[in-house]
């Protein structure tokens, strides 16, 4: 194998800033917006005490399930000791970080008090996993910057096998805790499952690897760098083992919950006759997100074309944000049943009705602004340190790929 | 040529040492003055858990139409003192005022029995919006009363995902006016404090159930489940009750007869 080298991200200064200023223009925007909101209160948002947790949350829980996701494709590199993943490793750890950090900003941003941000980073109460994943969120961040930097600086490279050892079991807690968000609500019929947890950690597979995949091939290919079809399609396909493995953990999750007869109402309603969240369901989440990415990464032809490779990976980006929607809108706006054996018939405070919940513009802006964040970081970082490998052609590779 | 000399200077010790009285003065006195103009003695003594406090509401006393206890709490807790944003539609002020009570009717599926009853915070003795609550914000006192401390709440709003009676409201707007017996502020979440005030100050009943009585139903009954005498105790013992949602074993301060 021939020795990779690590260059900045070369493209010309004028195209380097005109991105960036692009992306510096969807933040601005969306810290317009979190201050808009924040300044006049929710009350400006589709959010109500009905829906709680909007939009923001969408993007937000979207973008901090994929950061897990971004680090796997290092940890195969270290952990599993595939050697032509290793070049591909420091802009997976970079994309972690930076993912994370969009996340939680727009997290952050959409609390009721984002100006109390210190009272949760001093006052815990550790039966919640809430104050749990302060410590996970910020543990992840800290653990992947020392092993970028094990991984970077040549003399310290015997260690980096340990601590991705210790990333990968973090980024599993940390996707544990996430999907744990739900897994533990009792009160709402769509949440309170234990699967919760592993369906998290298998949507962050699918999610951090589609947006590598596609941050990998645009500065590859912005850049002129040699791309080979042989770690692409290695990659691709592993996004199709990770598409498949959401499609299934999803079915199992609605098949358990059709076995128990009190739960095929919210079944019939999210699978039926929920209306805009059963068609983000069937469209967005299993057509989109799932069935057709999956068409394209295993068709003879197209699935050799990086053109299409590429559509399949924000195919799987825009499932995946319907994912989210559905799991988290779709799971609120469903009544929650204070007399099983009994109907609403009156109720001040809407009880027995679905809720009625539609995004509004400053909420899709903030969520939109934390995309932008991330991909911003993820530019500048390539383009002030060697993140990216000069060449990932076949013949660059370890052998062992083409294998 | 100035004068000089190596004693300090009195003028401005003197000075200093008025201003610094002025300032601990006007950061004390607010606290001091409130207190005196309140004219109400509140407990001195910490909450013990001697007492618990809880609920009966009989569900065939409470009439179809009424709201007395909706239009008490409102009034009580400074929810009517709210006022709509400029430009809200009044179907989302609606879903996004907070209510700390509300009135719902249910019908039995199978035999069409209609009940009405008032929903509130159940004040749990396991509740679940203690336990996801990230600061600890949300709590539960000595004797059974479920709140939030607003001073460390962050609007999360993870213990409105997490209650299974849909309790607990967000204050979406900015808020102009409130009384001093219930704060509130743009960005926090709230609930039935089961009139805290009330009960720290020595009173024993809230003002659901007062209203309820001067409505001539009596369909709230309160005190302290601990005491075996309590009206509330001795109702519970002679009505057969439940629980909402007993199935999660939550071991409610408040229940029903008559559902």
């Amino acid at each position: 194998m021939k020795k990779t080298y690590f260059s900045e991200w070369g493209i010309p200064s004028p195209r380097y800033w005109a991105l960036l200023a692009l992306l510096a223009a969807f933040v601005g925007i969306g810290g317009l917006s979190a201050l808009y909101m924040e300044h006049e209160g929710h009350w400006v948002t589709g959010m109500t005490n009905q829906v709680v947790w909007g939009t923001p949350h969408v993007f937000a829980i979207f973008l901090i399930v994929a950061a897990s996701g971004a680090l796997n494709v290092a940890s195969i590199g270290s952990v599993f000791g595939k050697k032509p993943y290793k070049p591909l490793a420091p802009l997976s750890g970079l994309l972690a970080i930076a993912l994370l950090v969009g996340g939680l900003l727009v997290l952050v941003l959409d609390l009721g008090r984002p100006d109390r941000l210190i009272v949760a980073m001093t006052v815990y109460n550790f039966k919640s996993i809430f104050a749990w994943n302060i410590f996970l969120y910020t543990g992840f961040m800290a653990i992947v910057a020392v092993y970028l930097w094990l991984m970077m600086e040549h003399k310290m490279n015997p260690y980096s096998k340990p601590a991705g050892l210790l990333a990968f079991v973090w980024r599993l807690a940390l996707t544990t805790g996430t999907g744990s968000i739900f897994g533990f609500l009792v009160a709402r019929q769509a949440y309170d499952a234990a699967i919760m947890a592993p369906m998290f950690i298998i949507m962050s597979f699918s999610f951090g690897l589609a947006i590598y995949l596609l941050v990998l091939m645009f500065a590859f290919i912005l850049d002129d760098r040699p791309l080979g079809d042989v770690i692409v399609t290695r990659l691709k396909n592993l996004l199709g083992v990770f598409v498949a493995g959401v499609m299934f953990i999803t079915l199992i999750y609605h098949l358990t919950n059709l076995y128990g007869t009190e739960n095929h109402e919210v079944e019939a309603f999210l699978l039926r006759d929920g209306g805009i969240y059963t068609q983000v369901f069937w469209i967005g989440e299993v057509l989109i997100g799932g069935l057709l990415p999956l068409g394209i990464l295993y068709h003879p032809v197209l699935g050799r074309n990086f053109g299409w490779i590429a559509g399949a990976c924000g195919a799987v980006i825009v499932g995946g944000i319907a994912k989210v929607y559905v799991i988290l809108i779709g799971g609120q706006v469903f009544p929650m049943a204070l007399f099983p054996e009994k109907a609403v018939v009156a109720s001040g405070f809407y009880d027995g009705v679905v809720a009625s919940y539609s995004p509004s513009l400053p909420e899709v802006l903030l969520g939109v602004g934390g995309i932008a964040v991330a991909l911003a970081a993820t530019l500048v970082g390539v383009r002030m340190l060697r993140f990216l490998p000069t060449s990932l052609s076949n013949q660059d590779l370890d052998p062992q790929a083409a294998a | 040529m100035s004068k000089t000399t190596d004693q300090p200077d009195q003028d401005r010790r003197a000075f200093i040492g008025k201003a610094a009285g002025a300032v601990a003065a006007a950061t004390l006195a607010p606290g001091v003055f409130l207190h005196g103009v309140a004219g109400v003695e509140y407990r001195q003594e910490p909450v013990t858990d001697k007492v618990r406090w809880g609920m009966l509401v009989d569900s065939n006393k409470c009439a179809d139409g009424c709201t007395a206890c909706v239009d008490a709490c409102n009034h009580e807790n400074g929810l009517d003192l709210l006022e709509k944003p400029e430009g809200l539609s009044d179907d989302m002020w609606d879903q996004q005022i907070p209510k700390w009570i509300r009135k719902v009717t249910v019908k039995d599926k199978l035999s069409g029995r209609e009940s009405n009853l008032p929903m509130l915070c159940q004040h749990c003795e396991h509740p679940p919006c203690v336990d996801v609550c990230p600061t600890g914000a949300s709590f539960r006192r000595a004797d059974g009363i479920v709140m939030v401390d607003r001073h460390t709440c962050i609007g999360c709003r993870y213990c409105m995902m997490a209650c299974p009676y849909k309790a607990r409201s967000f204050v979406h707007e900015v808020v102009e006016h409130k009384p001093t017996i219930s704060p509130r502020g743009k960005g926090c979440v709230e609930s039935c404090t089961f009139c805290v005030h009330r009960l720290d100050r020595g009173e024993t009943t809230t003002a659901c159930q007062d209203a309820c009585s001067q409505a001539g139903h009596k369909a709230i009954v309160f005190g302290d489940l601990n005491d075996p005498s309590s009206e509330v105790s001795q109702a519970l013992k002679q009505y057969p009750s439940r629980q909402v949602r007993a199935d999660l074993k939550l071991n409610t301060g408040v229940r029903y007869s008559g559902v």
